[in-house]
Parts: structure tokens; sequence; C-alpha cells
């Protein structure tokens, strides 16, 4: 007889991912005074094209956690149902314990690490943010296991355009406010500079009190520059 | 028993020459002995309790439980055998997580059921298998509302509104018959289910025990958790009152 | 001549579209199936019955999106006669995600699931590609649906009647047809609600003309004057 299960594909002929097919772009997270903030936008693109755009790219994880992703859509639902089930069986337990996000990072770069050894990746990288105990955490996980703790963390092109923003402009202990408008300064650059990245985001807080995950919304962008009006002004010759 | 002794109750796959099987006959005894376990259906979800018995006094409290999660939105009750039922409580979170894997939605209280019976029953078939030294009552919360399943050691189950099943399953039975269940909350239901605990518990023949509750309703979020302690020690107060009342009488 | 390869595997070059309105779901699509540039079925049926009221649209590899949909109807055959009730819209995704997803290196099918249930209504999911599902008020796919994103952006409304839907569907895959070559032949529509299924059949001859197209006539003996037109004068 058929079942289900003997459809999932077997492991042994050698299968991985090849290619990515339905992405998402990067995202932000940063301590800031009472916990975490995380942001993503919701874009899931299809190749070049921005196929999506109500695609929900950060979740909360038990009580504590919150995992924002980057990468393979399909395989961040994936890894989104192997936390959904880790934390249901450490819940029947019923013993009042839970876990952290020290532990659920831990656990995420074990999966990633496992994966990328048998040449089948997720093809995703992770930021996972949590407060526990009054203790703050941030960290991320690559799609080949790489994985690390930081202030401020970003996915992808966040590395490279939000990272050196936040290494100038991050500091401990800032409040909500200064720490929400930094953020939206790495995503206002990101949506300008990053193909992929679409203006509808969210974001994503979670403290002692737990997770609150944001309506999404748009940012506000500037094209008042001369230069911009009249590109050619005051530069002969060129385009 | 007429036929006991005559060679046809040692083994689960053999019939006595009046069609019975004298092994489950048996598994039930060691429920039937069993502190008593009590589900109830009410308007608002399922109330679970257990007269747990302590085997010693040196034993922490809360240790040894009766009442298990077996998903976000069901519990599991268990008489007889803890051990036994352990495993049956393992098959059933396995089950439960296997229909979500595949389905990807919560599996319904009825099929859960279903398959739990399915198991036990399987442990009846074989020569080299013994059946469960348990029953168990099922109680969850899908979205056709809350249910109440009770599966006995011969692999039957039947959904009730309320179950009872161990020592005093009778008095129990009895009790519920009277409470009207479709007009009553979880939070009234609570305080009924220690009570009927409390009543039909032996003081001068029972060792003693100790009141193991859970419920699956709104007021819990449609999840499966204990009863909340103030709650808990409100219905066991309420309980100790009504017994003081009734020995006054 | 590689053009005329006609043992290039059977591919559902397609537009394929999912619509919700307020009470159920219509789902259309195309009827071209192509081996290479050969059309191998010009009135193909796309959307595909999967239950009673749960119905799939397949793309990309005629026999991969056959293979999976067997499959899917074969389970939830099973599920509806184990659990005594006909299977949901969610319960029909998540089995074409299932395979869509453990297979991903194999497949080469995008689908999209529609019905309607008791317990939630309409509903779309697109399982695209990779195996992603995603719950969604509307969805196209196929290779139709590169000249559709711009149109559903522009003409999709929140709460549209049956009517509206089924109208905006048809006119979408008639203009997906107009531009995509794979796509062709006739327009299938399903509509599913709370009072069953309605199939919908739009010859190739009905659909509406767009933008350099030209009303159809038998023969040019019709539209010319009788002994025909005098030669062009220099």
């Amino acid at each position: 007889m058929t079942s289900v299960e003997g459809l999932l594909g077997c492991e042994q002929d050698s299968q991985r991912t090849l290619s990515p097919y339905v992405t998402g772009t990067s995202v932000i997270g940063i301590k800031y005074k009472d916990g975490i903030l995380m942001t993503a936008d919701m874009g899931g693109s299809y190749g070049s094209t921005l196929r999506y755009k109500s695609v929900e790219r950060m979740k909360s994880i038990g009580k504590h956690s919150l995992l924002g992703a980057s990468g393979e859509i399909s395989d961040f639902q994936e890894i989104l149902r192997y936390l959904d089930e880790l934390i249901k069986y450490d819940n029947m337990w019923d013993d009042g314990n839970s876990f952290g996000p020290k532990e659920i990072h831990n656990y995420l770069t074990r999966i990633m690490y496992n994966r990328r050894n048998k040449f089948d990746p997720l093809w995703n990288s992770l930021v996972l943010g949590g407060v526990k105990n009054g203790q703050k955490y941030l960290g991320t996980v690559s799609m080949i296991g790489v994985h690390f703790e930081d202030n401020h963390v970003a996915t992808g092109f966040g590395n490279h355009l939000a990272r050196p923003i936040l290494r100038d402009e991050w500091k401990e202990d800032l409040s909500y406010e200064e720490a929400v408008k930094l953020l939206e300064k790495c995503m206002r650059v990101l949506l300008y500079r990053d193909r992929s990245a679409i203006n509808k985001l969210q974001v994503a807080k979670i403290t002692e009190e737990g997770v609150t995950i944001s309506q999404p919304y748009s940012l506000k962008t500037f094209w008042g520059f001369n230069a911009f009006q009249n590109p050619s002004k005051g530069a002969e010759g060129t385009w | 028993m007429a036929s006991i002794g005559t060679g046809y109750d040692l083994s689960v796959t053999t019939f006595s020459p009046d069609g019975r099987v004298f092994q489950i006959e048996y598994a039930s005894k060691a429920v039937d002995n069993s502190g008593t376990v009590i589900g109830i259906k009410c308007k608002d979800g399922i109330v679970m309790g257990v007269e747990k018995l302590i085997a010693s006094k040196m034993m922490l409290p809360g240790s040894n439980r009766r009442i298990h999660a077996v998903d976000r939105h069901s519990g599991m009750a268990v008489a007889g055998l803890a051990a036994d039922g352990r495993q049956i409580v393992a098959r059933t979170k396995s089950e439960a997580t296997n229909y979500e894997r595949t389905y990807g939605e919560p599996i319904p209280v009825k099929e859960l059921a279903d398959r739990v019976a399915s198991y036990v029953h399987l442990c009846t078939l074989y020569w080299w298998l013994r059946p469960f030294g348990c029953g168990v009552i099922l109680g969850g919360y899908d979205r056709d509302g809350p249910q109440l399943y009770m599966v006995e050691p011969s692999g039957v189950s039947y959904r009730y509104f309320g179950a009872a099943i161990g020592k005093g399953r009778q008095a129990a039975k009895t009790e519920i018959e009277k409470l009207n269940l479709s007009e009553m909350t979880c939070r009234q239901g609570v305080v009924e289910v220690a009570k009927i605990i409390y009543g039909v518990h032996d003081e001068a023949k029972d060792k003693a025990f100790e009141l193991e509750m859970s419920w699956v309703c709104d007021e819990s979020n449609r999840l499966h958790q204990k009863v909340p302690d103030e709650l808990l020690e409100g219905a066991k107060a309420a309980a100790k009152a009504a017994l003081e009342e009734m020995d006054a009488d | 001549m590689d053009n005329f390869n006609m043992n290039a595997p059977h591919s559902m070059g397609t537009t394929i579209i999912g619509v919700t309105y307020d009470g159920g779901v219509v789902l259309g699509a195309d009827s071209r199936t192509s081996t290479g540039m050969y059309v191998a079925n010009r009135a193909s049926d796309k959307i595909t019955q999967l239950t009673d009221n749960v119905y799939v649209c397949r793309s990309g590899s005629a026999a991969h999106s056959q293979i999976v949909s067997d499959y899917v109807r074969h389970f939830l055959h099973q599920h509806t006669i184990q659990s005594g009730q006909p299977a949901t819209v969610k319960v029909a995704a998540n089995l074409v995600r299932l395979l869509s997803y453990g297979n991903k290196n194999m497949l080469e099918t995008g689908l999209i699931v529609g019905g309607w249930d008791k317990y939630e209504g309409g509903k779309i999911y697109a399982v695209p590609l990779g195996g992603t599902i995603l719950e969604q008020p509307f969805a196209i796919g196929g290779s139709g649906s590169s000249y559709l994103y711009g149109f559903f952006d522009q003409a999709w409304k929140e709460g549209m009647t049956k009517d509206e839907a089924e109208k905006l569907v048809v006119k979408a895959v008639s203009l997906a047809i107009a531009r995509d070559g794979a796509s062709g032949g006739v327009v299938r529509t399903v509509i599913i609600n709370s009072e069953g299924v309605t199939r919908n059949f739009y010859p190739g001859d009905s659909l509406p003309l767009w933008y350099d197209e030209m009303e159809a006539c038998n023969s040019l003996l019709d539209v010319l004057p009788p002994g025909g037109t005098e030669a062009m004068s220099i």
C-alpha cells in the first residue's frame, strides 16, 4: 500500500536544493534597551519577479524567541514545522520549563550544519533573537551552519548595506524609538539599493513580556535631490 | 467466571468455549482496582480528574502523573497500570504529531481516539503481547467542539458526556448523571469533579490520595492544561466542605 | 529541425488562475499542452478534481502534475473515508505541498489548489515550484502568468461577486492567451461554493479580442466584393 510517508523523497540519491525558488531578502536584528528588535520586508521573490508581497518572514518561537529568515521560503516553512514540533513536545512535559533563545539558536545551528553535511542544505540565513530571565540574545545561522552572536546582525544584502550603518550608529541601551528609527534607516537603504526589497515591512519586538509583530507598513522615500531632477546638469557629457 | 482454571484464561489468542477472552477481562480488573478517574464534557470544554492513590508518603507531591498532554488541544487521563498508560500516551502523542505532519492541521479528537483504540486493540491480538492493564479517558477540543472519549483494555472506544473508570466508577457515574452538563462551565465543572472524586474516596479503606486535574476549554484557550492552582485549591476546599456537610447530616 | 521535436516532454506552458470571492472560489485555465513547439492537445483540462469540493489547477510538466494530483486524490480519498467527512481545502493543499516539497528536485510543476469547506469557506492555496505553500486571496501561475501580474494588481478587488470573479478570470486567461504562445485554445473555469461545483467552457472563438487582433471570418471571399478587387494602380 502506498502511504504518504513513502513519497517524501529519498535521501540516498544525491538530492539537494540546486537553487532556491521563492526567496525572501534581508533580515536585520538588533539589541535594544528592553530586548530585541527585528525587521524584514514581506517580499517573496521568484527569480527576479516580485511574486508575493505578503510573506511573513518573522515568526515567534515558543515564549521567548523570535525567528526571522531570508532565503528559500519553503525551507523556512519546514524549519518552522520542526520548531513547532520541538516546542509542542517540550510543552507536553508540562513541567514549567521552556526553551530559551539560546537553546533554539543552538538547535538551529545543528539542523543547518547537519543538512549541509548531507549536501542538502536548507537554503536560508536565519536570525534568532530573544529574551529569557532578563538575558537578551541575538544570533544568526547561515545555510552552511556558520553561526555567531552579536549586538546587531543582518542577512544577505543587509550584511553589506545595513551592518556598516549599525556599526556606526548602534549603541548599548537604545530606546525603542531610537532602535526603530535605526532599523528603518537600514531598511530604507536596502529598499533603494536591493533589487528584491519591497516597500512593505514589519518590525517585530521581543522583550521579557513576549513577542509583538507589527502590522505591515511602508516607508517614505526621498527623491528630492537636485541632481536627480536634472542629472546631466553640471556633469557635461554624462547620460 | 465459571471457566476459570479450565485453561482458557492464559492466552489472548484463544477463546473460551463460551466465546470470551479471559486475559482481556483480567486486564479490566486491573483498571477496576485503580483510583477513580473521571471526565466530563461541559458547555465550553472538558474537565478531567484523577484520584491518584499515593503509594508512599515519601513520594514527592505531583510525581507519577496520571494526566498527560498528548497534543496541544488534548489530554489523556489514565486508570490502571500507570506504566502501561505511559506507553499509550507515547503512542497517542506520535499519532497526533504524525497526523499534523501529513495533513497540516491538528488531529480531530475522534480520529485520535480511533487511532488509540486501534493501538490498544492491537495488543489483544497476538500471543506474544499482553493487553494493556489500563483504561484511558481522552479529552480534547477541536473545530467541532469539545469531545470526550474513553478507551478500554479491549480496544473499544466510545464518546461520552461524562465518563468514569476505576474503583469508584459506579458511584461517580451516578453523580455525573445528576449534573446539568450542557449548562455548566468548566470552571463550575472543576468543582463538581473535585466533589465527586472526594466523595467516592473511601477514607477508611483506601490509601491517601492526591487530586490531579486538567482541562481543555475556552478559558484555557482551547489548550490542554493543568487546572490553575488557585482554582484547584478552591475546588478541593469546596469538596472537603461538601463532605463534612454530608457527614454532619 | 529543433522546432518540431515531438519527443520533447509534454509541457503545459500554461495560464492558471484561482480567485476567491465572497462565498467561494473561481478557478480558471487555458487548454494548450505542448511538446516543444507542437501543440499536442488543444483542448486539455488543466483544472483537475481532487475531491467533491476541492480542485487543482496544474502547470509545468503534464506528467509531473498528473502524478502529484493522482497521489493527492488517492490520499484524500483515504482521508475522507477514515474521517467520515469531506477533506478541507487546507488538507488537500498540504498534501500537494508535502509531495512538491519532498521531491522538489525531481518535480517540475506548480499547482494552485482551490475549493470550499464548511470550516473555512472558499480558499486558494498556491504551491509553486519549490514547495512553498501560501494561502492567498488570488493566485496566478504558469508561463502565461508573467503577462498578468500587472493586470491583477490593477483589476483584482476585495469582495467580488461570483460573476465579477468569473469575468475577471476569463478576461485574464484570454489576455494571457493573446500574448503567451504557450497558452491557448479555450478557457475553462470551475466555480466552487457551498452549493457545489459549476464548470464553464469558453471556446477559443468566443474570447474577447485584444490589441491587434481581428474579428474572425470564414474566408477572404466573404470580405471582398464578388470578383475580387481591382489591381492597385501605381
